[in-house]
């Protein structure tokens, strides 16, 4: 059934004269606009905005969103994004008034069971990191690196060090050498092994005293936990250096080890993922960040207070780097993170991870042999397969796999992340798939595999569109809609 | 446990599979002194039930917008959402999606941030807009690194007092480590003065930014403040409210650089904070330099049209130390209800809710400063907001109208320690009358018992 009746562009079905949000009548006093306001601040026209009622609305985006792969239409096994089920019970709680409809700068007396909440929340997300002090205020993933090292930069100039760099292994996100620049400093690039670890004689040979910050990924991108992580951690701290974990993996250890417990000094969660947000198209996210208590008086301000039972918020900090973000962060999140570790429990959120590493195990004992998997037989929540040998023998590339996947009703692994691996394809299934989803996911890759090259070269070919020409869209861009 | 499927069968068939005798072997690579022997230390498990009963519990013992009339604002408005915003972001289609990386799996959200980025430009009058920052205060330190990467300047940036102080200190924070020095230019009369800014523009300014309508609700004169920026070589940026633009001129209309405003106002709730998105726009020049999402348009293999994320070269996955920003995401569920809320409202709509605001703050303003001793801090025009200058301490006036079940407005010493007795009341489109009237009487009783209980407390309360 083809529904593109009313998905052409909202301009497109525009009608004049249509409405469908109308208030009534103003019922004060009103005195002409025109006779108040000098007529220089005032618009000559309207946005023109499209005009359409109520029905159009909703057909529109209903049937857009049929356009859509979803967590709740199919399987997502994109690595790194960690794609676990979103709980309907979090939606509605999130929405109650007493929540939903609280202003960020009513007085902390009006909102004491959100503030209960994010207190509660706090002391969770530093038990679970095995740290002292936590900020809830950063927005996302990217923006907790950056508040970490803005941290960090504050704590050395208050001891009166000069360090100016960051060392960030070359399998890292792009956001952590996009976030140490901001930050001021530079970054210095370190080396994997062939075991897909960090290279310990390589990050020997470039710390030093000017080293403020490690930034490491643990399990790293490849889904594998850096074993040499302690001998790491001392190599760092010897050189009076912080150690900073990318969160974005907590799924592999939640329960199992702490990045306290193996020597990480500040670290960001990317709540969405581990403690599962709906991810929204692309956000909201959360991001924050749990550190050491000499870093505590850094954090950005304010930070939830409990004094008895009264919580307030802790402005008077005068370390404090500021804050990243207006008003409090990205508290719907925060909260959905909060109802997610009340279900699941200590023992609940260890199960998470045993079963996620499982799943995981799974789904490459399933391909293992069939596709080539550069770092072995064993990963921790994510692997990382490559096409590479498919793509001499057969030229069938890691995007034809990923694009013929998603004829079969599969959302596509990561392509082409991380770098270090040429061709490559990153699944993580997460713990909330069962077996079976794994089992024909795992038997549609193998039959892929044994399809003609051109299918797969010309697919997708069942979505309503085949592959978009991205060169044309960078090298002209059209980034809105105009009247002709 | 709630959300897993494997059952211990399952489990068995599975290590089998793998080859190892439990699901422990699988944590082998992680070192046994540091493996964590004791149950983490937080709450036991809940049910559904009980996590309800819970959550109602805590909910409770907030005083929300929902019960009390709000007359806060701030930069977080509580302004109406029709019920189709909900529907829209209701659907799990989108907000269980995650960033259209496989743009033939979606093309639902791609074409929805499309004409998002269409609507704002549409409504800022300005040429590109991304797919949306995070908010309005980490937004304006995204703008002023564009303004940086555009002028190649990094002497000073100037911002007006007026700016809204979160988004001030948000700012400096994340440019604390950065060449360019951030200062802030005094407003003594509620607004930036254009001779005032004169005398601090030369070539090493990168950007002004000013806010209008401004933190204290007056209107700033942004046609000469531009023109007198832009003549030195600096770029300007203006922070807008969306529904002012019902009836004000727009950012681009001025000729602004860079347009940047809070969208919490378009259809999302007030949420304690955020999630919010900021909407950066900009003049086209400038689109390389532009931080975040983006999605164009183009056509498929087949020559039919279609949306992808784009310009990526921009981004930090690609360019790493380089990127134009860190940012990965954009604010995508709070863009799509930013989206359906301004399809919503449509023109019409958009200028009968900017009536409604400018019209009730007005009639609120007026039986406001009827009651003896209160009276507008500042002479200038304003929208939807004004600040008050009290004969009393407003914390004291505060407790009396929440008692009455009011929200009544913010204490600008807190930001500004020098405006003891200064409170700044907003009114959106969805006071009524008679909410406006009970106000008004509720706040000259609490001025008259203030006064009257502590003579002298006007000069404690600085």
């Amino acid at each position: 059934m083809e529904k593109t009746q009313s998905t052409g562009l909202l301009f497109e079905i525009s009608h004049k004269g249509r409405r469908c949000h109308r208030l009534s009548p103003i019922d004060v006093p009103a005195k002409p606009v025109s006779s108040t306001l000098d007529k220089s601040y005032l618009a000559s026209s309207t946005p023109p905005w499209p005009e359409v009622g109520e029905v159009d609305l909703v057909r529109h985006y209903v049937n857009l969103s049929t356009k859509n792969m979803s967590i709740d239409s199919n399987f997502y096994p994109l690595g790194s994004c960690t794609m676990k089920y979103n709980p309907k019970r979090h939606e509605r709680l999130a929405s109650l008034g007493g929540l939903a409809n609280l202003h960020p700068l009513q007085e902390e007396k009006t909102c004491q069971g959100m503030l209960e909440i994010l207190w509660e929340m706090q002391e969770f997300l530093g038990e679970i990191a095995g740290l002292d002090g936590v900020s809830l205020q950063p927005a996302a993933g990217a923006q907790g690196e950056l508040t970490s090292l803005l941290v960090a930069a504050a704590y050395f100039r208050s001891r009166g060090e000069k360090r100016t760099k960051v060392l960030i292994p070359d399998s890292a996100h792009g956001t952590n050498p996009a976030s140490a620049a901001i930050a001021g400093f530079d970054t210095v690039s370190i080396k994997s092994n062939s075991r897909g670890r960090v290279d310990l004689d390589d990050l020997a040979s470039k710390v030093d005293g000017q080293t403020a910050v490690f930034m490491i990924t643990n399990p790293n991108t490849l889904g594998l936990f850096d074993e040499q992580i302690v001998k790491i951690t001392q190599l760092i701290h010897q050189a009076g250096g912080l150690v900073y974990l990318d969160g974005a993996n907590m799924n592999a250890i939640l329960g199992m080890t702490r990045p306290g417990d193996f020597g990480v000094d500040m670290m960001h969660y990317n709540v969405h993922k581990t403690f599962t947000g709906p991810h929204g198209g692309g956000g909201p996210g959360a991001g924050p960040i749990a550190v050491r208590a000499p870093l505590i008086p850094f954090l950005p301000s304010p930070i939830v207070k409990k004094e008895k039972d009264t919580f307030t918020l802790d402005y008077d900090r005068p370390q404090s780097i500021g804050r990243v973000h207006s008003f409090l962060g990205n508290m719907g999140i925060l909260l959905r993170g909060y109802l997610y570790i009340r279900t699941l429990g200590p023992d609940g959120l260890k199960q998470v991870t045993e079963n996620a590493v499982l799943n995981a195990n799974y789904l490459l004992s399933l391909i293992y042999g069939a596709f080539d998997v550069p770092h072995g037989n064993r990963c921790m929540h994510e692997f990382v397969a490559s096409a590479r040998n498919l793509r001499r023998d057969k030229k069938i590339s890691a995007m034809d796999i990923a694009k013929r996947l998603l004829d079969y009703g599969y959302h596509a692994p990561t392509v082409y992340f991380p770098l270090v691996v040429p061709e490559a394809l990153m699944m993580e299934p997460t713990e909330t798939e069962s077996k079976e989803t794994l089992e024909n996911f795992a038997a549609t890759l193998l039959k892929i595999k044994e399809e003609s090259p051109e299918l797969l070269q010309q697919a997708p070919h069942s979505l309503g569109i085949s592959r978009p020409d991205e060169v044309r869209a960078a090298r002209e861009p059209i980034l809105r809609w105009k009247s002709n | 446990m709630s959300y897993l499927l494997n059952t211990e069968q399952d489990k068995k068939e599975m290590l089998a599979r793998i080859g190892v005798r439990s699901v422990e072997d699988l944590f082998a690579d992680i070192p046994a002194e540091v493996r964590l022997r004791r149950p983490l230390k937080i709450p036991a498990a809940m049910d559904e039930l009980e996590l309800t009963r819970l959550v109602e519990g805590l909910a409770a013992a907030n005083q929300s917008a929902g019960e009390k009339v709000c007359f806060l604002g701030g930069g977080s408005y509580d302004h109406f959402i029709p019920a189709v915003v909900d529907t829209v972001a209701g659907r799990g289609e989108f907000y269980t999606a995650y960033t259209p990386y496989q743009a033939e799996a979606s093309q639902g959200s791609l074409q929805a941030f499309f004409e998002f980025q269409t609507m704002v430009c549409q409504l800022a009058g300005m040429d590109v807009s991304n797919a949306s920052l995070y908010e309005a205060g980490s937004g304006l330190a995204e703008a002023v690194l564009m303004a940086m990467s555009v002028t190649g300047r990094d002497g000073k940036i100037l911002v007006a007092e007026t700016v809204h102080p979160e988004y001030r200190k948000t700012l400096e924070t994340c440019l604390a480590n950065l060449p360019p020095k951030v200062e802030t230019l005094p407003t003594p009369l509620g607004k930036l003065s254009v001779d005032a800014l004169a005398g601090k523009l030369d070539d090493t300014v990168c950007c002004l930014v000013v806010q209008h309508p401004n933190f204290f609700g007056s209107l700033e004169e942004v046609e000469k403040l531009t023109q007198q920026v832009q003549a030195s070589g600096a770029l300007m940026i203006l922070v807008y409210d969306p529904i002012s633009l019902g009836l004000l001129k727009n950012p681009g209309s001025y000729g602004v650089d860079i347009a940047l405003a809070e969208g919490q106002c378009l259809g999302n709730p007030m949420n304690y904070g955020g999630p919010y998105l900021g909407l950066l726009s900009c003049k086209q020049a400038f689109v390389r330099k532009m931080p975040g999402r983006l999605v164009g348009e183009t056509l498929d293999r087949n020559g039919k049209r279609c949306w992808v994320l784009t310009m990526q070269t921009r981004e930090q996955h690609i360019r790493r130390e380089k990127a134009t920003s860190n940012i990965c995401t954009n604010q995508g569920l709070m863009a799509l209800r930013a989206s359906a809320y301004m399809a919503a409202l449509g023109p019409a709509g958009l200028k009968e809710t900017a009536e409604h605001c400018y019209q009730k703050a007005h009639y609120a303003a007026d039986l406001l400063t009827r009651v003896a001793g209160v009276s507008l801090a500042f002479n200038a025009p304003f929208f939807k907001e004004f600040t008050l200058e009290l004969p009393c301490c407003p914390r004291r006036l505060l407790e009396a109208l929440l008692d009455d079940g009011f929200l009544g407005g913010l204490p600008l010493a807190r930001w500004y320690p020098a405006m003891g007795k200064r409170l700044l009341v907003t009114v959106t489109e969805k006071r009524s009358r008679g909410e406006i009237d009970g106000f008004a009487a509720a706040f000259a009783s609490a001025v008259q018992s203030a006064k009257a209980a502590a003579p002298s407390y006007s000069t404690t309360c600085k």
